[in-house]
């Protein structure tokens, strides 16, 4: 299906400012500091596989320590010890990039040292019945 | 057991799309049991593209900030809220975020309502499905949802629904409402599907 962009309604009372004469410059302080986080990961940037951001990980691994693993890796095992938490909130748990987080993950994974649950495929996503216990659940909030 | 229950861990994604300013931060923290967390992604080559970074080349690396927050339905069973980052600079990473979400809330600022029209644009060419939410903003005009639908030249049946982007009650009720009609938009594809 196709459609038309939005546009503005001459004359509406909503409140339609104007567009900037020109794209606004987002960098520097408002955009963060800069990082080199990628040492953490030997310089690799992708992990083997793919990891979405609500994919749960979970460890059953009691002592990091006595792994030849790093700093990184070993709270990851710890934050994720009998406790499924998805892969955004490892990143911010750890402040770590996602990006590092998920080399991270791919290294933990081929070791066998995590267990991944993938989120369901879209196709297969709203089972009526989940749906329903979604809803019931924000009611009960 | 607890490889078991893993296996079964299910984990729907919601995103909080709009403008910068418009509540987006305020709403996932009213509905979320967490503190909403930050979680910050990398921009590199992706981004360069499309970045206007005259007189900064050497900069290729920076990083964006995404909002989130989480509601437990029951053990195994979680909703995840996504803050897309407000900024058009990153588009990119929201297609990313959209992959395999239930659905969007877009929140709107009557004030401002062009600032929310990426994200309509977006959302419907997509098909995912989406409601909006009007954050009501003190001393702002009060508008009614038809005037808004109207404005935004919705589709009939997406909802819209006035909100305190605030408020744990206003926020779950936007909620509720998003999944309800993600269920009648699944249901109605799925039986488009076994029709055809």
């Amino acid at each position: 299906m196709a459609y038309p962009p939005r546009h503005y309604l001459p004359g509406s009372a909503f409140g339609y400012p104007p567009p900037p004469d020109r794209p606004v410059q987002w960098y520097d302080e408002a955009a963060g500091p800069m990082v080199r986080p990628y040492a953490l990961t030997k310089g690799r940037t992708r992990p083997g596989q793919p990891f979405d951001l609500i994919a749960l990980v979970v460890t059953d691994i009691p002592d990091p320590a006595v792994l030849p693993v790093g700093p990184e890796a070993a709270a990851i095992l710890r934050l994720c010890r009998g406790n499924a938490l998805s892969v955004a909130e490892i990143a911010a748990e750890l402040d770590l990039p996602l990006g590092v987080v998920r080399v991270l993950l791919g290294d933990l994974l081929d070791a066998e040292q995590i267990r991944v649950s993938r989120p369901v495929p879209p196709a297969l996503l709203p089972h009526e019945h989940i749906l329903q216990e979604v809803i019931h659940g924000l009611r009960a909030l | 057991m607890d490889s078991v229950r893993s296996d079964t861990d299910l984990a729907l994604k919601i995103l909080v799309a709009g403008g910068f300013g418009v509540g987006k931060t305020t709403l996932v923290g009213a509905v979320s049991e967490i503190r909403p967390l930050r979680t910050e992604e990398q921009l590199t080559a992706a981004g360069s593209q499309v970045d206007d970074l005259g007189g900064v080349e050497r900069k290729t690396t920076t990083t964006v900030a995404m909002d989130f927050g989480r509601i437990t339905i029951r053990d195994g069973l979680a909703v995840y809220l996504f803050g897309t980052p407000g900024q058009d600079r990153f588009w990119f990473l929201w297609d990313e975020l959209a992959q395999g979400a239930l659905g969007a809330v877009v929140l709107a600022d009557t004030r401002r309502l062009t600032d929310c029209f990426p994200a309509v644009d977006f959302f419907e060419h997509r098909g995912i499905p989406f409601v909006v939410a009007v954050n009501r903003f003190d001393g702002t005009r009060a508008f009614g949802p038809e005037e808004v639908s109207r404005a935004l030249d919705l589709d009939a049946d997406t909802p819209v629904v006035l909100c305190d982007a605030r408020e744990r009650g206003s926020g779950k009720t936007v909620l509720i409402n998003l999944v309800e009609h993600a269920g009648k938009v699944h249901a109605a594809r799925v039986l488009a599907r076994s029709g055809a």
